[in-house]
């Protein structure tokens, strides 16, 4: 009973609000995990527990769901998360070579979070901007024609909002 | 020269504002659709047009309309706005820059095939479409164009802006729907479940393309006739080696090689062509030989390609054609759903063994495998994703046998090296 919440009540009515959008409930299930992943950047074990008691479902039911889609983490991530494209347009404009400056420059391999948890950096399929590419998006916001220079100023950009 | 018709609007900064969008004549056609004209003159229209669904099926968007029972007590339209067939960005261009013009759409939709709830299926890394959508529904139920009696009419509809969480799979309109319902995207057995009669909640629902709405609002605007007279308009996203990437609206039908050479300003840095997938990486690849091939339906299917969402993905003669069609295997099985084996397992021996070719350590024998694996799947996979890594695949192995042969014997690439 007494068991440490890991949504707030805050999170709690946002998930019974989006409930009620749907003509059945579970139709919320993906909204709903967004919210819980937004309470600590990830969805943990706790987490996916009490999203589950709220849609009166199995845990293993919606860890599943989770586990099928990319955008939930269920470990913790950097304060930034990368997604760097490295499909098939991007990859003819020289995102490989982008991308590896970029993981150069954090210290980190693809899929992995800097030491200081600010970036982390994931590969990603196609973000529908092939004709900005090589671009790669950090949290939510896109950056095309990528260039060596480019990643170093924006990766700046942050670490100054980082520290300031 | 046709004019340009849903892009017309997409580089003035103002047109995702409501009252911008009215002031050049948006809403017009909603207005006027649900004032005068029945739910089966909106579907005449569309039919008249020969507006054919721009999700990648290429289906008559008024034939799918009319499976659509007319007397359902229930009905939805779901929108697919989940836009991740590699090389496509035109649904996102036009929901970021011109957002009424698919709402406008999704009403006309509904109406005609008596829908009073909306679903847009949005891509969860579409973030800025999100805003942009966001704020145009709340300014069009403000003026109440969405809501209960839309233009003082007795139409109600709701549209619900919801977000994918990442999974190509998704946009396969059954996988869509379940994923809708809360679930894994995994697509259903077709049929019985064709959407239109049986889809969101085993009730009728319209499924479309962002791009096809977006199409109807201009039809019910303009009329089919002087619709068709602008081509009819197809939107290609072209990308790649190109002097200019972007999207371009032009008439279907349109060659291949004036849309690469005339419109995209030709291959960058003077190169020359190598080859290109004309409808998204699931299309099977094209060389200089189809360079003449008009952009139409029958056309690509002639050449066994397809216009699928009109992503152009161009290649130079510097390109490495192994490698790339490497990458689109990654991509098919890393996408793959795992529902069925040839597609689950042959995407991942395919993987394998490009893994070692391009390692240096391919065998002879490599090659008659990469084409057993995909003659194996040709036909066996339950949905089009796994359907689409064979034909491409065995295109590679066609036109660019000396290239793979080259990787097998010396253990590198040659392409740059003449030889
Ligand atoms: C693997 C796969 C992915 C697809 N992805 C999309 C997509 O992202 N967007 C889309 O509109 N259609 C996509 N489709 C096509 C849809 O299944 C469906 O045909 C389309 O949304 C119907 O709308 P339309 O008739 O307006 O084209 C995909 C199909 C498959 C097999
Ligand atoms: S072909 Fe691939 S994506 Fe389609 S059902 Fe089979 S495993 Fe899933
Ligand atoms: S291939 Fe990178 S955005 Fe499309």
């Amino acid at each position: 009973m007494d068991r440490e919440r890991r949504l707030s009540e805050k999170a709690r009515e946002e998930i019974r609000r989006l409930q009620g959008l749907y003509p059945q409930a579970r139709s919320a299930l993906l909204p709903a995990l967004f919210v819980a992943q937004g309470e600590e950047g990830y969805l943990s074990e706790e987490a996916l527990e009490e999203v589950a008691e709220l849609f009166d479902l199995p845990l293993s039911e919606v860890a599943s769901v989770a586990s099928f889609y990319t955008l939930f983490h269920r470990r913790p991530v950097g304060r930034h998360v990368i997604h760097f494209c490295t499909n098939l347009s991007c990859m003819l404009n020289g995102a490989e070579e982008i991308l590896a400056h970029l993981c150069r420059r954090l210290g980190i391999q693809p899929g992995e979070t800097t030491r200081d948890g600010l970036f982390t950096v994931k590969k990603a399929e196609c973000l529908a901007a092939c004709d900005i590419a090589p671009m790669m998006l950090v949290d939510e916001e896109v950056y095309g024609n990528l260039t060596p220079q480019k990643v170093d100023e924006i990766l700046g950009k942050y670490r100054e909002e980082g520290s300031g | 020269m046709p004019e340009k018709l849903l892009t017309r609007y997409i580089h003035e900064p103002d047109q995702a504002d409501i009252t911008t969008y009215i002031r050049r004549g948006g809403y017009e056609a909603a207005r006027r659709a649900l004032r005068e004209l029945t739910p089966e003159q909106i579907i005449e229209m569309v039919d008249q047009a020969g507006l054919r669904g721009r999700g990648g099926a290429g289906f008559p968007t008024g034939r799918k309309w009319r499976f659509v029972p007319k007397h359902a007590p229930v009905k939805y339209v779901v929108v697919n706005a989940d836009e991740g067939e590699p090389g496509t960005f035109k649904d996102r261009t036009l929901m970021e820059r011109d957002p009424h013009q698919l709402l406008e759409g999704i009403i006309l939709a509904s109406y005609a095939i008596g829908a009073h709830k909306a679903f847009i299926y949005l891509r969860g890394e579409f973030y800025g479409a999100r805003r942009q959508l966001q704020r145009a529904i709340a300014q069009a139920t403000e003026r109440g164009f969405l809501g209960r009696n839309i233009f003082g009419s007795d139409f109600s509809l709701d549209v619900v802006l919801h977000t994918g969480a990442g999974a190509y799979i998704a946009g396969e309109e059954t996988a869509l729907l379940e994923s809708l319902e809360g679930k894994r995207a995994m697509p259903r057995l077709k049929p019985p479940y064709f959407p239109a009669v049986m889809g969101l909640y085993s009730q009728p629902t319209a499924l479309n393309n962002v791009e096809t709405l977006c199409h109807v609002t201009q039809i019910v605007r303009h009329g089919p006739e002087w619709y068709k007279e602008q081509g009819p308009p197809v939107l290609f996203s072209v990308s790649g080696h190109v002097a200019r990437p972007g999207l371009y609206e032009l008439p279907l039908g349109i060659p291949l090689r004036e849309l690469i050479f005339s419109h995209a300003g030709g291959i960058r840095g003077g190169r020359r062509f190598k080859a290109c997938f004309p409808g998204g990486s699931s299309s099977m690849l094209l060389v200089e030989e189809h360079l003449d091939v008009p952009m139409d339906y029958e056309s690509l299917a002639r050449v066994g390609s397809m216009l699928g969402s009109g992503a152009v993905i161009v290649m130079d003669e510097t390109t490495c054609m192994v490698k790339v069609i490497a990458r689109a295997v990654e991509f098919y099985r890393d996408e793959s759903c795992g529902k069925c084996t040839p597609c689950r397992e042959g995407t991942v021996w395919l993987s394998q063994i490009f893994d070692r070719i391009l390692q240096g350590r391919g065998r002879r024998e490599d090659l008659d495998l990469l084409e057993s694996i995909a003659r194996n799947m040709t036909g066996t996979c339950f949905c089009p994703l796994g359907e689409s890594v064979p034909p491409s695949l065995r295109a590679s192995l066609l036109y660019f046998h000396d290239e793979y042969e080259a990787h097998i014997r010396t253990g590198r690439c040659n392409v740059l090296q003449p030889v």
